[in-house]
């Protein structure tokens, strides 16, 4: 389905940054606070992705300031985020009559309950973040690699970081969907590990985790639909066999080098 | 050829951490030709002066000259090496990826020109590391790497080096080279090198500054030959 395609291409390319640059906690709160927004959007009888959005890029702007100005009070800042979003996620969904399926759809996704709505909003997210990253590419390498570097060098830190975390922000909405909230952060992290492991450009991770979310994504949609069950734990379940069987792969090949290079 | 132009000037410089004072009351001129060393105690202010000049830090009082502008506007004249980078060598990027960042020079959206390229390749040949231009920086070894951030400090064709602590980890032939290539770079680059190593410095640099903080003379100055001590800014 076209959602998965999508929310694998954007996973896949925003996924290498958060590996590389070492965000998954940062990625893990924004994820938690856009449920907030998406509770209230909830209650409000609104499109929950309205919601999410504007509490998701809310939550990545405050990570870039304090990533600014407050750097080692960034992680308690992760963890008010994450739990302070979920909560009010909750309270508007107990406080909206019939909420439970929609509750356990959004927590975990449902790739099969998505609108037409919904799915110009995650075409339009998509198409910003496609653009983005290839207009953008040289500087946000350029501060994910060395933020000192490019401080000195006279590039505006503080708006890439806002633009990237946004980015992130925008990711996590569309990717809610597919595996819901909770488990999101597989999406963005195990592939582009994995695809690390092989890899060597940013480039090449890209892509490759891209396809590895994409495999995963459709595999897990038929593997549920064959055992009737909820996809977001068997797409999650699939990466994580993936990813368990790279590292073990790449142990063994690590050790073959080993091998080689002590028998010379 | 280097003419003797007064390129920063710092006079009165104090600058304090969390309400502590650190250095007080900082007098030092850097000129075109130079060839300066600084040496000091751990934890004396000798990365503190530099990220001072490059406008990283800002001063309580004083006054930085950068190329007779502001350090943020003049820093761009400026080629950097940090003492730490402050950098995962996991990252997925080879040595000229790493050289060519230093173009990007602020702008948002960029594509390398051939400008570029070609400033990108001038540094690396000056480094001796052309052949290395698309190893992975975890595929190099420590002077290797180091040589790779040397060149991205000349890829923006800087009129003034600041080397901080260039030589820590590294053995001696792999230190000799480095200075001799440095040197070279002086015939047209002024350059600053904080290092501890007194003998290496000593045999390659024009004159050395020690530091220390909250020394009631500030910077000490001394030329090579002579144990005297002097004031640097001229009048």
């Amino acid at each position: 389905m076209l959602i998965a395609v999508l929310a694998s291409l954007a996973a896949g390319v925003i996924g290498t940054y958060i590996v590389v640059k070492r965000m998954s906690l940062i990625a893990g709160s924004i994820a938690h606070t856009a449920f907030g927004g998406l509770g209230i959007s909830y209650y409000f009888h609104a499109n929950p992705l309205i919601g999410a959005v504007v509490f998701s890029l809310a939550a990545s702007s405050s990570v870039a300031f304090f990533r600014k100005k407050a750097r080692n009070r960034l992680d308690t800042l992760l963890s008010a985020l994450w739990a302070t979003g979920m909560a009010v996620g909750l309270v508007f969904m107990f406080l909206t009559p019939g909420y439970a399926t929609d509750l356990f759809s959004y927590l975990f996704g449902n790739i099969l309950l998505v609108s037409t709505v919904d799915l110009i909003m995650i075409v339009v997210l998509d198409l910003v973040i496609i653009i983005a990253v290839l207009l953008m590419f040289n500087p946000f390498l350029a501060v994910a690699f060395d933020e000192e570097y490019a401080e000195v060098r006279n590039l505006p830190v503080l708006v890439v970081d806002l633009i990237l975390l946004g980015l992130i922000a925008l990711t996590v909405v569309t990717i809610i969907r597919v595996v819901g909230i909770v488990l999101m952060i597989a999406l963005l992290t195990m592939p582009a590990a994995v695809a690390q492991l092989f890899h060597k450009t940013v480039k090449g991770m890209m892509l490759t985790s891209s396809l590895i979310t994409l495999f995963a994504t459709i595999s897990g949609l038929f593997l549920s639909y064959l055992i009737n069950f909820s996809p977001g734990p068997i797409i999650v379940l699939i990466i994580a066999v993936i990813y368990i069987s790279s590292i073990l792969a790449a142990q063994v090949r690590n050790t073959r080098r080993m091998k080689r290079m002590r028998a010379r | 050829m280097n003419t003797h132009k007064e390129i920063i000037r710092i006079q009165d410089l104090s600058f304090s951490y969390d309400g502590r004072p650190f250095l007080e009351e900082i007098n030092l001129c850097i000129y075109s030709d130079d060839f300066l060393g600084i040496i000091g105690p751990n934890g004396g202010g000798k990365t503190t002066l530099l990220k001072l000049i490059l406008g990283i830090l800002k001063p309580d009082s004083g006054v930085i000259e950068v190329f007779d502008k502001s350090p943020r506007e003049g820093r761009a004249q400026i080629g950097y090496l940090s003492q730490f980078v402050d950098i995962d060598f996991d990252f997925p990027i080879t040595a000229r990826e790493v050289v060519l960042l230093s173009r990007l020079a602020g702008r948002l959206i960029k594509r390398y020109s051939q400008a570029d390229k070609t400033a990108a390749e001038d540094a690396l040949r000056q480094m001796k590391i052309w052949d290395l231009r698309n190893r992975k920086l975890n595929q190099l070894s420590g002077g290797e790497k180091q040589r790779v951030f040397v060149a991205r400090a000349l890829a923006n064709r800087p009129r003034l080096l600041l080397l901080d602590e260039p030589m820590s980890n590294i053995d001696i032939h792999v230190q000799e080279a480095f200075y001799e290539i440095l040197s070279d770079l002086h015939r047209s680059i002024a350059i600053v090198v904080v290092d501890h190593n007194l003998d290496m410095l000593s045999r390659y640099v024009k004159e050395v500054a020690c530091i220390n903080k909250c020394d009631s003379h500030g910077l000490r100055y001394h030329g090579i030959d002579s144990l005297e001590m002097k004031r640097i800014c001229e009048a």
